[in-house]
C-alpha cells in the first residue's frame, strides 16, 4: 500500500539538510516536528518544480498569507506541501513586500490557482503568471484586502435591500454601538505599556 | 419542397451559450454559482463562483481568544462539525505543548468517527437525491437523527457541538450513552446493507454515476484532492493511518480504496468507510477507561464547578480563563486531520498572546470544487450534478 512507504524515508536530519541546500532556500529548520524552509521569493516557481519532481512533494495542500505590517517585507506567503509517497510535510515560507509580485506556482500544481487567488483577494499579494487573477471569496466589486491587519473587522461597507429602488444598495458601515475590542490581556503578562502611560511608548499594541 | 436534383444542405448552428447554475439551485449543495458555457447540452467550460457564504471566519478568529474561536469551527463544515473542531483543538494543543488525557483522546476518536458516519450519510443521501433517488435521502436523515441524539447527549447541542476543546473535551459522556452507542454499532451495519441493496446494483443509479467524472490518481494528487475523493482514484492515503493523531494509532481499520476514480467509486469508498467507522467506534468503546477528560492544568482547562464553590483559587482560574483566556507560546503549526471530506487543516500562528495572530483554515472542498472544470468538461449538464454530489462539497467550509 502506498502509505506504508514511510519506513524507507531517510532519517530526519538528512531531509532537513537536503531541503536547506536547495537553490532559493535561505534556511531550513524544524518547528516542533514540522519541517520549515525559509525561501527567497524570487525563483519561487523553479524551486517548487524541483520540490515536486525531485523530492516527491506531489501536493500543495494550502497557500496562504500572513500579515506583519511593522516589517519592511510585510507579508509571509506560506506554502504547505505534502508528499504522499514519502509521508512528509514541508512548509515553505517566503517574505514578500507590499506591491512585490511573486511567481505563481499554478503551473506546477493546478490546485495552486485558487489558493493564490485567495491570497491576492485577502492580502493583496500579486502572482506573476497566474492566468485567472480575479478575487475569489469577497463580493463582486469589493475593494481592499480584508485580512490585512489594518483592515477593520467591521469593514467599510454594508448592504441592505432597498424596497423602493428594488435593489440591493451599498452603504458605509454604520455601527449602532461603538466597536468594542475586548482586550483582556493581563497587565502583568501581556501588556507592554500601562494604562495612562501611553505617551511613554506611543501606541500600545 | 426541395428539388431532388440539388443536394440539400442544411446548416445547423449550435451556438454555445452560457447558463447560470445557482446560487439558488437545490442541487448546488448550498450557494454555488456556476457559470457554465454549454455547447448544446455538453459542458465546455465551468467557472465556479464561490464566496457567497463568506463570513470572514479567519478575520473574526483573530479577534477572539482561543476558546472563543472554537465554535466557529462547528459552523465551517456544518455537516461534520466535530471533524473541524478536531483540527483546531489539535493545532492549539501542539502550540501549547500539552498532552491530552487518554479518555479524552478515545472520546474524540469515537466522536470523530460518529461524525464521519454523520457526514457520509448526508453525502450519499444527497448524492442519490441529486440523481433522482428519493428514498436514500429519507432513510439517511432518519439515521442521522440518531447520531445527532448522541451529539446532543454528549455536548448539549445537535449541530454546533463546541465539544472538542484544546486540552480534551468539554465534559464527560453522560451515563448510559456508551451503552446506547454500543447498541447503535450493532444496529447500524444492517442499515448500510439496506442502503447498498438499494443503490449498488441499481441500474438507474449506475447509469448516472459509473464512468462519470473520472479523475486519475496523478490528476487527483495534482489538484490537491484528499479523503474519499482521492481514495476513489486508487491512492491509499489516509491521515488517520499515515500521520495518526489522538488514538488512531491504536485502532484497527482498513483504508477503502477505489479503482476507477469515477463518481461510483467515490460513492463506494464512502459506503465502505462507514463500515470501518463502526469498527473504530466499537474499539473505542472497548478500550475507553474512566479517567480525566481534560488536561488537569487549570491554566488551560476550567476547574470543576463544585471546586469553584469552595476554592478561591479555582474561582480565580475560572474567571481568568473565561476573560483573558490562556496565552499560547509564540510559533506556528500546520495541523491537519482526516475530516470526513478529506484533509482539513489549520495553519495557526501565535504571537504569544491570548489570541491567534493568524488562523488559516485549509478547507477540503475548496480544492475539490476547483477541479470542477477538469471533471465536468465534455460531460452533459445532468452529469455535472452527479459530479458535484460525488465530491461532497459544503459551502460553510469552502467560503469560510
Amino acid at each position: 500500500m502506498a502509505d506504508e512507504t514511510k519506513q524507507d524515508a531517510p532519517p530526519v536530519d538528512t531531509v532537513l539538510q537536503t531541503i536547506a541546500s536547495l537553490p532559493g532556500v535561505l534556511s531550513a529548520h524544524r518547528e516542533r516536528d514540522e519541517l520549515v524552509a525559509i525561501a527567497n521569493s524570487h525563483p519561487a516557481a523553479s524551486l517548487f518544480k524541483l520540490l515536486r519532481d525531485a523530492h516527491g512533494f506531489e501536493q500543495v495542500m494550502d497557500i496562504c498569507g500572513v500579515d506583519y505590517p511593522e516589517r519592511p517585507k510585510r507579508f509571509d506567503v506560506v506554502y504547505n506541501l505534502l508528499s504522499v509517497t514519502r509521508n512528509l510535510r514541508l512548509r515553505v515560507v517566503m517574505q514578500v513586500a507590499e506591491g512585490e509580485e511573486i511567481n505563481s506556482v499554478s503551473g506546477v500544481w493546478p490546485s495552486a490557482g485558487w489558493w493564490e487567488r485567495e491570497t491576492w483577494d485577502l492580502f493583496g499579494v500579486r502572482f506573476k503568471g497566474l492566468a485567472d487573477h480575479r478575487r475569489i471569496l469577497t463580493d463582486y466589486g469589493f475593494e481592499g484586502h480584508p485580512l490585512r491587519k489594518d483592515f477593520p473587522l467591521t469593514g467599510y461597507v454594508e448592504v441592505h435591500y432597498d424596497t423602493e429602488r428594488k435593489t440591493v444598495v451599498y452603504d458605509k458601515v454604520k455601527l449602532t454601538q461603538e466597536f468594542r475590542n475586548f482586550d483582556f490581556l493581563s497587565p502583568w503578562e501581556g501588556m507592554t505599556t500601562l494604562p495612562g502611560d501611553e505617551k511613554a511608548r506611543g501606541d500600545r499594541r | 419542397m426541395s428539388d431532388a436534383a440539388t443536394p440539400v444542405t442544411r446548416t445547423v448552428e449550435f451556438d454555445s451559450h452560457t447558463i447560470n447554475f445557482g446560487p439558488q439551485h437545490p442541487a448546488a449543495h448550498g450557494v454555488l454559482r456556476l457559470i457554465l458555457e454549454m455547447d448544446g447540452e455538453v459542458i465546455e467550460r465551468a467557472d465556479p463562483h464561490i464566496g457567497l457564504l463568506h463570513r470572514g471566519t479567519e478575520k473574526l478568529i483573530e479577534y477572539k481568544s482561543y476558546l472563543q474561536a472554537l465554535p466557529y469551527f462547528d459552523r465551517l463544515d456544518y455537516v461534520s462539525p466535530m471533524g473541524c473542531e478536531h483540527a483546531f483543538a489539535l493545532a492549539t494543543e501542539k502550540l501549547l505543548g500539552i498532552e491530552v488525557p487518554e479518555r479524552a483522546q478515545w472520546i474524540r476518536v469515537m466522536f470523530a468517527e460518529l461524525t464521519r458516519v454523520l457526514n457520509h450519510l448526508l453525502a450519499v443521501a444527497h448524492f442519490a437525491l441529486d440523481c433522482g433517488a428519493i428514498t436514500p435521502g429519507l432513510w439517511g436523515y432518519e439515521e442521522r437523527e440518531e447520531l445527532l441524539t448522541f451529539y446532543e447527549a454528549a455536548s448539549g447541542a445537535r449541530f454546533h457541538a463546541n465539544y472538542f476543546r484544546p486540552g480534551g473535551v468539554a465534559k464527560d459522556l453522560p451515563e448510559g450513552l456508551t451503552e446506547e452507542i454500543a447498541a447503535w454499532t450493532e444496529r447500524f451495519p444492517k442499515f448500510i446493507d439496506d442502503l447498498e441493496k438499494l443503490l449498488n446494483g441499481n441500474r438507474i443509479w449506475k447509469q448516472r454515476v459509473v464512468d462519470i467524472g473520472v479523475i486519475s490518481a496523478e490528476d487527483a494528487l495534482a489538484w490537491g484532492f484528499s479523503g474519499p475523493s482521492l481514495r476513489g482514484s486508487g491512492v491509499a492515503w489516509d491521515l488517520r493511518r499515515a500521520q495518526p493523531y489522538d488514538k488512531y494509532a491504536e485502532v484497527e481499520f482498513d483504508v477503502a480504496v477505489g479503482k476507477h476514480g469515477d463518481c461510483y467509486d467515490r460513492y463506494l469508498v464512502r459506503m465502505a468507510e462507514m463500515r470501518e467507522s463502526v469498527k473504530i467506534v466499537k474499539q473505542c468503546l472497548a478500550k475507553m477507561q474512566p479517567g480525566p477528560i481534560k488536561v488537569q492544568d487549570y491554566k488551560i482547562a476550567p476547574p470543576k464547578r463544585a471546586d469553584m464553590k469552595k476554592s478561591m483559587e479555582a474561582l480565580i482560574h475560572h474567571f481568568k480563563l473565561y476573560t483573558e483566556g490562556y496565552h499560547v507560546p509564540a510559533g506556528s503549526t500546520y495541523t491537519a486531520v482526516e475530516a470526513p471530506k478529506g484533509e482539513f487543516g489549520v495553519y495557526l500562528v501565535s504571537d504569544g498572546t491570548n489570541r491567534p495572530y493568524r488562523c488559516k483554515i485549509r478547507s477540503t472542498g475548496f480544492a475539490h470544487l476547483q477541479a470542477t472544470e477538469k471533471l465536468t468538461k465534455g460531460h452533459m449538464l445532468a452529469d455535472m450534478v452527479a459530479i458535484l454530489g460525488s465530491l461532497d462539497i459544503v459551502f460553510g467550509e469552502i467560503d469560510r
